[in-house]
This record gives C-alpha cells, structure tokens and sequence, in this order.
C-alpha cells in the first residue's frame, strides 16, 4: 500500500486532505470562477452575504465581491506559504549541510549566526525586511524564509554530524570521491527526509506569517490576501463583522488542514516502518 | 550557588557573539534604509546648508570608512545609546523603556496563562491516553493551534466587547481615569484580558499537546510500571510520577517561545491598541524609522537572552543531573 493510501486511510490524514482541498481547489479554479479582478468593485457596497445571488457572500466596505476575494486570497495564502517554506528548507538544509560537513570555524561562526537569527522575533525580521525592501510578493516570500530556515538549518546539521561517520561516507572517501561530491551526493540526501518532515509545519507557520503581515498593510499591495481582507474588513467591525470574519475562517481550514495531514503522514510513516 | 554561577558565565560567553552578530545585522539594516543621523536631524532643525551637514557628518564620523561607521555604532551600544527615532525625534531608549511595561506585563499574563491552563489540561489528557477527555483536548488543541492570534482578538472583540459589552475594544487602561492602587489593576486587568486571551491560546495548545505527548511516552517507562505494580492509583502515579517528569521538556520549550511571543505581541498589540513594544515596532515600520526598528530589534535580542537564561536557570533548578546547562545522563 502507498503511503499516500495508508495516510488517506488515518484519521487526522483523511480529515486533513478534505480541509485541505477546499483552499487548493479554490486556488486553482480562482482564474476560471472569477477572471475578474478581485480588487475591482463589482457592486453596491456592503451587500450582506445569502442576499444577492450575484455575491452569495455579500460585498465589502468598496462593493468588491468578498466570495471572489476569499477565492482569490486562497491563491496568494497557498502560494507564499509554499514558497516560503520551500526557501526555508532548501537555504536551512544547504546552511545546515555545510556546517555539519565541514566542522570547526566554519561550523561555529555557522551556528552563531543561525543562534543570532533565533534571538530576533522571527516576526520583527520579517518587519525589518520589508520595511527596508519594500512590500512585494518575492520580499514578503524572503522576509518569511528569513525567520524560518533556522530550524531546518539546525535539523540538517545534527543529521549530517551523525552519517558523517557511516560506513559508505568512508568507503566514499577511499573512493576518492571530492568533499562537495560527497556532502551533496552522499550526506544531503540522506539528511534531507526528517527536514522535509519538518516542512509542512513551516508551511502552516508561512501561511499564519504572511496573513500577519498583509493585516498590518505590509504584504504585496497590488495582491488580494485574506490578512488584507481581515484589516479591511476591521474599520466595518461593529456593523459588518463577517467581513473580518470569513477570511478567517479561509486561514483556520488551510492552517489546520496542513497540521493534520502532517500528523497522518506521521503515522503512516510510523505504521509503515512498524511493517517493516 | 556555584553551579549557578557556572552557568551563567557559559551563556554569557556564548551569548556575546551572537548578540554582537544580531548588532552588526542591526548596523546594516541602518546602512540600508534611507538617510542617516545627520540628515534626521537637519529635518528636525527644519533644515540647513549642505556646508553645515557636511560638518555635522564629519563631526560625528559619518562621513568615515563602513568599519568605522559599525566601531561608533558599537560603542554608542556599548554605552546603552540606541540612536534617536526620526518618527518620534526622541531618544530610541526613552521610547523603549516607556512603551515596554505594557508588553511585559501582556507577555508575561499570556505566559503565565498557557504554561499553567495549557500543562494541567495536558495532564487531565495525558492521564489516561486513548479516553475520550484525552480524544476531546487532542482535537481541540490541534484546531486552536490554527487560529492566528489576530483573528481570534476581533472575534472576541466582536462577541465580548461589541455583543457582550463585558470587556473594553482597545487601550491598555481607562484615559485620565483618576483610578490607582486596586481600581486601577482591575481596570488594567479588564482591559488586558481580551489581548492576554488572543495571545496565549496557541501557546496554550503547545503546552497541552507537550504535556500530553510526555505523559503518554512516559506510561511506558519502567518507573511507571514499578508504581502499578506497588499497587499505586492510577491518579497518584499520573500527578506525582509521571507529570513531573513530563513537566522538563515544557520548561525548555517556555524558552524557546520567547522570541516567537514577542512577535506575536506586535500584531495583538496592534489590534487592541495597546501602547506597547509591538506597536512601537509597528509605528517605527509605518514610519520607516530605521533607527527605532533597530533599536527594537536589539532590545528584543537581549530580552530573548534573558529569558533563555532564566529558563537556564530554573531547569538547572528542576533538574539535579543538569551540570552547565548540559544534561549529563
């Protein structure tokens, strides 16, 4: 049985695949359900929801379609978590491979920064970085990989300290195989799947980051987020407080669907290696 | 007293590099933005000549070689001057120590509240792994541990204080009250407890799911069957055997949060309108005062370092085997 099968097969896997659908689907059908932009007004403001069949969930302070920007928001939510996280595994990993592999100075001034990193407010870099790069879609990806790759970096590294000294590392060297080819051939891969576990949980932190960021007004401006929804919605708080809300709800699917496939995924990996 | 002692002289020397790193950052996040003192304080002064900013520059060392520029950083550090906000044009440490308070004692209720709410829940779920009080906290903390911080506050916003009218929507007390002494606590507290809620749940799911996860792994220790087999109540080996050996793991990860809270703290402070550090980070971005953000950062780091070192101190407490911060087995 695949793993894919058995973690349909868990509770927490197949809860999380349904939650996890709903803001995948939406991401990929965002084009072909509202082509419009969703920044655009498309009505009379402030519609309330189940009222107008043209905006089944009402209209925003402006008159833009909040069903739209939920859709579309999925979209910028999914793709920046992703692609932050995949930055924060890749430089954590590299940073962490090399630090492990090569021991001594390189190591300890290595580690020092990754310390350094630590102390700061992942949060408060985030903020610095934008702030000094200004905010669009690739600075926002970097300031969140900049208070995330740490924890891969220091995973990476204890994994590659302890196969440094396997057996088929040795025979590698007596190969007379180069130390990079052998860092990034032999130990790399061999590292990389408990940082690759790590992942998923980073993916969740990105998504929580980036809507924090777009709440405060420092996400891509020109990019329909649900942060950005929530603090629009905010100035309408007494009167309208699903305009806050719904996105909200968007950013609790996605965040715990992607916790609860990673709890499936470790247990079928569990069961599996329980098989073996 | 001397083991103490020890290990505090170890986390200090380690601590001096990192902190010295997280200055340089600071230092090129400074060099980075746009402008500099000279130029904050032409603006200030409602400007001048290019002949006197040159000499302001070169009377202050602006005008020298980029190391020369971090070595008067540095030493202006060394000597607690963080710089002067452009947005507020006041001293950055002035700005710090006023609005710092109000993010203490924020931080410090949320902590309180989810280290104590969140191991004793952990210890209810973990007392008997697989029964339906463990399958209930498990799922739900899982769910809370989804909800951003910022969210949760304009829910409770719209149910408790719009809805409800039971809690105030911002401020960290009543304006110009004239309330002091017990009045003005309460006052404080009533205001706090919206923002100490949103802050604290997710963490409050951490230590659950911590706890949880130590107590099951902790049944199958060998202590833990020597007790059954003496013939211990389950409740008596769950609360004096296994809970305090779970509790360890959750004192270390009290450390470790720190930095992530304080991040936290700046979006919740944000939404409640509390005059703390968070927001001054908040402003000091919205203003794109560099010197103010650095400053902010610096002080955080060192906040950081302290709490770590704390944490340090009481697992070295807890922990007899713990020898200078290492666990010796």
């Amino acid at each position: 049985m695949s793993v894919l099968a058995r973690l349909a097969r868990t509770p927490e896997g197949a809860a999380g695949l349904v939650l996890l659908a709903l803001p995948v689907a939406a991401a990929l059908a965002a084009p072909f359900l509202f082509p419009a932009d969703p920044l655009a007004i498309a009505g009379p403001a402030l519609a309330p929801p189940f009222s107008d069949a043209a905006f089944p969930l009402g209209t925003d302070r402006l008159g833009r379609d909040v069903l739209a920007g939920l859709v579309h928001g999925a979209r910028a939510s999914l793709m920046v978590g992703l692609a932050a996280a995949f930055v924060a595994v890749a430089f954590g990993a590299l940073v962490g491979t090399i630090a492990g592999f090569s021991g001594g100075l390189a190591d300890e001034a290595l580690m020092r920064l990754t310390e350094a990193f630590q102390t700061v407010p992942g949060f408060l870099l985030a903020l610095a970085f934008v702030s000094v790069a200004g905010g669009s879609l690739p600075v926002v990806v970097a300031a969140i990989a900049l208070g995330a790759w740490t924890g891969p970096a220091r995973l990476a590294r204890a994994e590659v300290l302890s196969i440094r000294g396997r057996d088929y590392v040795a025979a590698a060297r007596v190969a007379g195989m180069r130390a990079t080819e052998i860092a990034l051939r032999e130990v790399l891969p061999n590292a990389l799947p408990p940082v690759l576990a790590l992942s998923s949980v980073i993916v969740a932190n990105a998504v929580l980051v980036e809507a924090a960021l777009s709440f405060l007004g420092l996400g891509d401006p020109n990019l329909i987020t649900w942060g950005s929804m929530i603090a629009e919605g905010r100035t309408m708080l007494r009167s309208a407080p699903h305009l806050s809300i719904v996105p909200g709800l968007g950013l609790v699917v996605t965040v715990l669907g992607v916790h609860l496939l990673s709890e499936g995924l470790a247990e079928a990996l569990a069961t599996r290696r329980a098989r073996a | 007293m001397n083991r103490a002692f020890r290990l505090v002289r170890r986390r200090a020397l380690t601590a001096v590099p990192v902190l010295l790193i997280v200055a340089a950052g600071a230092f090129l996040l400074l060099e980075a933005a746009p402008g500099d003192a000279a130029d904050a304080y032409l603006l200030s002064i409602g400007g001048g000549d290019p002949a006197f900013v040159a000499a302001l520059r070169e009377q202050w060392g602006l005008d020298g070689s980029l190391s020369s520029r971090l070595w008067l950083y540095l030493s202006a550090l060394a000597r607690l001057d963080l710089g002067w906000s452009l947005a507020f044009d006041r001293p950055v440490r002035d700005l710090v120590a006023e609005r710092l308070p109000a993010t203490l004692w924020l931080m410090g209720a949320a902590t309180a509240l989810s280290f104590l709410l969140g191991s004793a829940l952990g210890v209810v779920a973990g007392a008997r792994p697989g029964s339906l009080a463990d399958r209930l906290l498990s799922a739900g903390s899982l769910a809370v541990y989804a909800v951003p911080g910022f969210w949760l506050g304009l829910v409770l916003i719209v149910v408790f204080s719009v809805r409800l009218r039971w809690f105030p929507t911002a401020g960290i007390e009543t304006v110009a009250s004239g309330k002091a002494g017990l009045a003005r606590a309460l006052d404080i507290a009533r205001h706090l407890a919206l923002p100490v809620a949103s802050l604290s749940l997710i963490y409050l799911a951490l230590f659950l799911r911590m706890m949880r996860a130590g107590m099951a792994e902790a049944w199958r220790q060998d202590y833990a069957l020597a007790a059954r087999a003496r013939g211990l109540g389950r409740f008596r080996i769950a609360v004096r055997h296994i809970a305090r050996n779970a509790l360890l793991p959750l004192v270390t990860m009290l450390g470790l949060q720190a930095a992530s809270m304080l991040g936290g703290s700046v979006v919740i402070e944000s939404v409640f309108a509390i005059p703390g550090f968070g927001r001054l980070a908040h402003e000091a971005v919205a203003a794109r005062d560099a010197p103010l953000l650095c400053g902010i950062i610096l002080v955080s780091a060192v906040m950081v370092v302290a709490v770590n070192l704390a944490v340090d101190l009481a697992y070295a407490a807890l922990d007899p085997r713990v020898e200078d911060g290492e666990a010796r087995a």
